[in-house]
């Protein structure tokens, strides 16, 4: 190299090394903002959400008392006044308290789920009948606020929820230790309420999970029969083309058409029920058979071809090329795609709207044709309730749905690591 | 510019009227593979033109010829591997021991058991080492019992030359191992089927000169028992495992003869010109 050359190339060489350290740097700073906004959003969530696995309880001692609950001799499960069990408990605490108006407001220290709690009990064990029993029952969501902070006790009384005889009751239960906060338990057990202490994600969980099974037990065959058909089987023509293309273009659709669709065909052609996680499943198998098949054509293109040769070679069938030696090793792709499509499905909203699955449902579904919510449609229902109770639960609810979309990519990397072919 | 090209055809060796005709003597004096004017096309391309050859029974013909002379394409013809290969066109007339191997009813399945391939680039499947040899006999159902089976893998290996070094470890998978004894897995795997002809295509360019050395000692034995079809680039290596060449030249069959013939006393130009190294 003359001498010239060698001085033009390390002119050069301090601009291409400024470049790259440029380069370098926006690299890092781009990926810096990103993990800074991933943290926001994680810290506001779980600081927002956490507070909703734990609730205020309020100890009493209850009297099943025979004349209230089973004035006839037997328990009257259907119209006996539960409640009154639990007020008459609370109003042995304060028997000061008198006339209707003070009373009322001492009662609505408890949740409506109070009584449903002592029915259980009694339903469960009939010898409490007559006996007296300490119990902890759920407070009221003002008092489960106000004990979570998010009341605040010092402005004035027309402007809270909670009045000044009731904070003085509440600070008299927590003095005697009467008022904690235990796990929610309801949380994980119940449908939707109107009452924030009372809702759950019990239902929509079991709503999704249908909707996800329906999804899968059509999505994955389908997907997947489709993909080794067009890989392998089928001619290279314009019709082809035509297919690849618009299994593209369908996976770029946005959802709720995908939504309008299902409203058109499943439920006023089909006359399938609405709101039901048999038409969800339908509509999100729809949405996800486009990932699924573009997955599964790349995982059946990256099997090379001197294998489908050698088994060709050997006399084996197109079909024997397929199922012994293509699809087992296609596999991992295949499923990590399933996932990944089902990840998304699982996160899905607006095309469940389009369906009815985003009336107020109470009861857990019991089967594929039930009146169900999913998750994230529960999420929009809460983030959309006035009440301040509703606002820790919609963000617990994305907690728990986000923990399963992790699991689910977890399991897809984890599959895709196990069973990755070496070369 | 008709002037350049006619100029350009005069100076090159590819003038139709020179490679036209297949020199030499086709026939076999104990065929058992007999094609006749077979021309392959890959779409418009014309891969192979009117090639008629012979190939004895227990004979190794060694085809040799400069890269894209379609050399792979017309082995492929003989077990009908071009029908996976959508633009190919096949026509012309071949038969195996008499029968007509090109017509519609015929199970390239069937014609695949008989006609067995070793490719270029060593393939096992990613199975273990017993199941890749296993894989043919299985799927022809050729054992009615697993002893049978075993019998079948381990003969199979043992003509292979392999079954010394993989004796205890006939689980462990196919792909761990060398690329040499990939290839003679590949081999065992083809014989397992115990197949008529053995197609190989350049089956040593990618091993080592031990290996190469192996996989012609391996030939020499095999060619007792079956007819060989064998693609090489090597001069040496079809001068040392066949008894007859053909020298394809852009899809044209150039020569046939004895090895020996052509290897010292070329007849066509081509042939002498390829051999000598001064086209390849
Ligand atoms: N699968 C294929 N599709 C289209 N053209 C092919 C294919 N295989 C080979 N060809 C063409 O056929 C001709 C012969 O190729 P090939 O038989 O592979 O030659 P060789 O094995 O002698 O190197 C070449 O022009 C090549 O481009
Ligand atoms: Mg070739």
């Amino acid at each position: 190299m003359s001498e010239s050359t060698r001085k033009k190339v390390s002119a050069g060489l301090a601009r291409r090394r400024r470049k790259e350290r440029v380069f370098r740097m926006t690299g890092l700073l781009a990926t810096t903002v990103g993990i800074v906004f991933l943290v926001v959003f994680f810290v506001d969530l779980i600081g927002k959400g956490s507070s909703a696995f734990r609730q205020t309880f309020v100890n009493l001692e209850v009297n099943f008392d025979a004349a209230i609950v089973a004035p006839d001799g037997s328990v009257d499960l259907q119209y006996a006044d539960f409640d009154a069990l639990a007020r008459n408990a609370l109003r042995g605490l304060f028997p000061e308290v008198s006339g209707r108006g003070p009373l009322r407001e001492l009662n609505q220290l408890l949740s409506v789920g109070a009584g449903y709690q002592l029915r259980d009990m009694l339903v469960e064990n009939p010898d409490l009948l007559g006996m007296t029993q300490s119990v902890w029952l759920p407070a009221s969501s003002n008092v489960d606020m106000l004990q979570k902070g998010n009341i605040d006790a010092s402005i004035d009384a027309s402007l809270r929820t909670i009045s000044d005889a009731q904070l003085a009751w509440i600070d008299a239960l927590q003095r005697t230790g009467r008022l904690e906060l235990h796990w929610n338990r309801a949380f994980f057990t119940n449908g939707d309420s109107r009452e924030p202490e009372l809702a759950g994600i019990r239902g929509a969980l079991v709503g999704s999970f249908y909707m996800l099974l329906v999804t899968l037990v059509l999505a994955l065959p389908i997907g997947v029969a489709a993909a080794i058909y067009l890989e392998e089987f089928a001619p290279r023509n314009r019709w082809s083309d035509l297919i690849e293309v618009n299994i593209n273009n369908l996976a770029a659709v946005p959802s709720i058409v995908f939504g309008l669709l299902g409203l058109a065909v499943f439920i006023n052609w089909a006359a399938l029920p609405r709101s039901a996680p048999l038409v969800g499943g339908l509509v999100l198998s729809l949405l996800t058979l486009p990932v699924i098949i573009i997955a599964s054509r790349a995982a059946i293109k990256a099997v090379p071809p001197s294998i489908r040769n050698a088994a060709l070679g050997l006399g084996a069938s197109r079909m024997q090329v397929v199922f012994h030696h293509v699809m087992p090793l296609s596999l991992p792709g295949m499923l990590t795609g399933a996932i990944i499509g089902m990840s998304r499905a699982l996160g899905e909203s607006a095309p469940l709207l389009m369906i009815g699955m985003v009336a107020f449902i109470v009861d857990v579904p019991a089967g594929l044709s039930d009146p169900a919510t999913a998750l994230p449609v529960q999420i929009y229902l809460w983030a959309d309730s006035p009440e301040r109770a509703f606002a820790e639960r919609t963000s617990a609810a994305i907690m728990v749905l986000l923990g399963f979309l992790m699991l689910m990519n977890l399991v897809a990397v984890v599959l895709r690591k196990r069973m990755e072919q070496k070369w | 510019m008709p002037d350049r090209m006619a100029k350009a055809n005069v100076t090159l060796p590819e003038q139709p009227s020179e490679i036209g005709k297949t020199v030499g003597n086709i026939r076999s004096a104990n065929p058992y593979i007999v094609a006749e004017n077979v021309n392959v096309y890959y779409g418009d391309n014309h891969a192979i033109r009117n090639v008629s050859l012979e190939i004895g029974t227990k004979e190794v013909i060694a085809l040799i010829g400069p890269s894209g002379c379609g050399k792979s394409t017309f082995l492929r013809c003989l077990n009908r591997m071009n029908d996976s290969i959508e633009s190919a066109r096949v026509t012309g007339h071949i038969t195996l021991a008499g029968t007509d191997i090109c017509s519609k009813e015929l199970d390239p399945v069937a014609l695949r058991a008989r006609v067995g391939i070793v490719f270029q680039k060593p393939n096992p499947f990613p199975k273990s080492i017993y199941d890749n040899v296993a894989y043919g006999p299985r799927i022809h159902g050729l054992a009615a019992n697993r002893a049978e089976l075993d019998n079948i893998v381990h003969t199979s290996l043992e003509r292979a030359g392999l079954l010394k070094e993989v004796i205890d470890r006939l689980d462990e998978p196919g792909t761990g191992l060398s690329g040499g004894q990939q290839q003679r897995l590949c081999i065992a795997r083809t014989i397992a089927v115990d197949p008529e002809v053995i197609l190989m295509d350049e089956p040593c360019s990618a091993l080592d000169p031990i290996a190469t050395a192996r996989i012609e000692d391996l030939m020499y034995e095999l060619a007792e028992d079956y007819s060989i079809v064998i693609v090489t680039h090597s001069m040496q290596q079809a001068a040392r495992v066949s008894q007859r060449v053909a020298y394809f030249h852009l899809g044209s069959l150039v020569e046939v003869d004895e090895t020996n013939k052509i290897f010292t006393n070329p007849r066509h130009r081509l042939t002498e010109d390829y051999i000598t190294g001064r086209i390849g």
